[in-house]
């Protein structure tokens, strides 16, 4: 008994004409209208949205590409201005290094150059001096010879012009 | 904290049940004046008689039910309108307050040859019952036999005489205690008003938040927006695009439509009082129809390889296709079939289930005659209702997205292009 009374009062299982026809009318007016007004320019409001976050992540993807390369190509520059910094320093260095060598033999030939010359003009002093030396040395033997010849000639008039024919003779030489 | 809690948690819960329990008392006490009046006078056996007794079963059916005026509390309705079609008397429409709400939502009056039972309106199956507005006294009820099951039939009692009711028509063929009856009821009932105030409320809350999308475009979202952009988002990204494919904004609109629908049907149903308390998708005609729907979507778009594995499964023998076809014939209408019993039968008894834990104060207080019996129950009923109200909020999203996902799926089956 009570479980028919169960079936006889339990009437949201029976399907009822007026209810379904109403939920079939508000539901396809629902649906139509969210659609239209709603689902759609939501949908529409969200894919654009997406699509401009994937943009914004490719552009600042790109751009720290790019960043990368012209940090590559600074690193590069930079790489390039060192290697021609030591090249140019390697330059100078070369040539200071030229330039000391070539002083240095300039300043040696200099050098010998003026020993050349001071040995020149001691020889030239020392030959002047020999044959100051030798007149000097004639000189005196002259005198001394000339004092002898006086004391030995002083009554011989041929040996006086014997030696002056001699002197002559020596002269010539 | 804690003894804080349980204090406020106790105290709301006394003063509930002590509530409930007056109340009562003071139905029983005018039903039992009422009953004994209409016995003293005593016309040929037809008698307005009571049930004394509590029917936890049948107070759950009633809350359950489809009503043609909104109760508020106590003798209070909003009424609504009346449209109802019999075939042989034609169209009658007019406010269920014509009725005049008394008792228990029984009309005080008959009108066009309608009356009002417990909040539903039922036909007076006598063509001699007059046709205009006429005072009636009460209602009752016999045991009949019909197909050879007994069967209670509703009886109004009109100048001592009793008058069988018709119930509305329905679309069952008999099986479930329905079928075709004297007259259709196309009102704007209780489940009606309640599945026009949701789709207003959603209509409004998702074209602010579609308006919001146009005029804050290129910000985050804000307020209701950023409520309603998680749920919409997993609807597309967890249901429509793994199912759907490239083809899924087709039918986003749909899947959208019947997510919100019966999340918001289900949730203002959980509502314990107005504009709540609706048991919409609870109710097999609204079930019955979103099935409909995703039947139709679905073959409607069945595409040549879907038809040709439904009605001649290529690469199997002969002889399995001739057992096979049958199945997938069948199968095309399970599919719809379980989904409407599943959020018919989910909703339904979570509701039970909550107005059985509440009838706890009336079982245990005897019907209003126990003070300490009552309280008990409240004790026991309080935190079991609370505990059941939680779960089906839960059911309330699990069954909304289990509706959506399978429709997603039964549509993915008829959309899937052929490779293999």
């Amino acid at each position: 008994m009570e479980s028919i009374l169960f079936l006889a009062d339990f009437s949201v299982i029976r399907p009822e004409p007026g209810l379904m026809v109403w939920t079939l009318v508000i539901f396809a007016i629902f649906w139509f209208l969210m659609a239209k007004f709603a689902f759609k320019p939501i949908q529409q409001a969200l894919k654009t949205r997406e699509q401009d976050i994937q943009d914004a992540l490719d552009q600042a993807k790109k751009a720290r590409e790019e960043i990368e390369g012209v940090q590559a190509k600074n690193e590069q520059i930079l790489m390039e201005a060192r290697e021609e910094r030591s090249k140019i320093l390697k330059e100078a260095k070369d040539a200071k290094d030229a330039i000391i060598s070539e002083a240095k033999e300039q300043a040696k030939a200099e050098a010998e150059k003026i020993v050349e010359r001071a040995k020149q003009d001691i020889e030239n002093q020392r030959m002047a001096s020999i044959i100051d030396m030798k007149n000097q040395i004639g000189n005196f033997a002259l005198e001394i010879a000339q004092k002898i010849l006086q004391k030995e000639m002083e009554g011989d008039k041929n040996h006086e012009a014997f030696v002056k024919s001699q002197i002559e003779n020596i002269k010539l030489n | 904290m804690r003894s804080f809690l349980l204090s406020i948690f106790a105290f709301i819960g006394l003063s509930f049940t002590l509530a409930a329990q007056e109340h009562h008392s003071e139905e029983g006490h005018h039903e039992e004046m009422q009953a004994s009046h209409h016995e003293s006078e005593g016309h040929d056996g037809c008698s307005c008689h009571h049930e004394e007794e509590y029917n936890p079963s049948g107070v759950a059916f009633h809350h359950i039910a489809d009503a043609n005026a909104f109760h508020i509390f106590g003798d209070l309705y909003i009424p609504l309108p009346c449209i109802l079609y019999a075939p042989e008397e034609g169209l009658s429409v007019f406010m269920s307050s014509a009725f005049e709400f008394g008792h228990h939502g029984d009309g005080k009056k008959a009108v066009d040859g309608y009356v009002l039972h417990e909040g539903v309106v039922m036909r007076v199956a006598d063509s001699s019952f007059p046709k205009e507005a006429v005072a009636i006294e009460c209602f009752t009820s016999r045991e009949a036999e019909k197909d050879g099951k007994a069967v209670e039939i509703y009886q109004v009692v009109y100048e001592g005489q009793c008058y069988d009711l018709d119930k509305k028509s329905s679309f069952d063929g008999g099986i479930l205690g329905g079928g075709i009856s004297s007259y259709y009821d196309f009102s704007v009932t209780k489940n009606v008003f309640t599945m026009l105030l949701t789709v207003i409320l959603l209509f409004f809350v998702f074209t602010g938040v579609a308006k919001a999308y146009r005029t804050r475009a290129g910000q985050a979202p804000k307020g209701m927006q950023s409520v309603m952009e998680p749920v919409f988002l997993f609807i597309r990204d967890e249901v429509a695009i793994p199912f759907l494919g490239h083809k899924y904004e087709r039918y986003l609109p749909f899947l959208m439509s019947v997510f919100f629908f019966i999340l918001g049907l289900n949730l203002i149903g959980q509502i314990p009082f107005f504009p709540g308390s609706g048991n919409v998708t609870g109710n097999l005609a609204v079930t019955s129809v979103l099935a409909i729907f995703t039947f139709l979507v679905t073959n409607l778009s069945g595409n040549k390889h879907y038809w040709e594995h439904t009605l001649w499964m290529p690469g199997v023998p002969a002889w399995i296709k001739i057992i096979l076809t049958p199945v997938e014939i069948m199968g095309l209408f399970i599919k719809p079939i379980t989904l409407m019993l599943r959020l018919f039968a989910n909703i339904t008894a979570g509701h039970i289930v909550i107005i059985i834990f509440v009838s706890l104060i009336f079982i245990f207080g005897d019907a209003g005659e126990s003070v300490p019996g009552s309280v008990a129950g409240g004790v026991i009923a309080v935190p079991l209702t609370m505990f059941m109200m939680a779960i089906e909020l839960l059911v309330a999203f699990i069954q909304a997205f289990v509706f959506c996902i399978l429709s997603a799926s039964y549509i993915s089956a008829a959309i899937e292009d052929a490779h293999h």
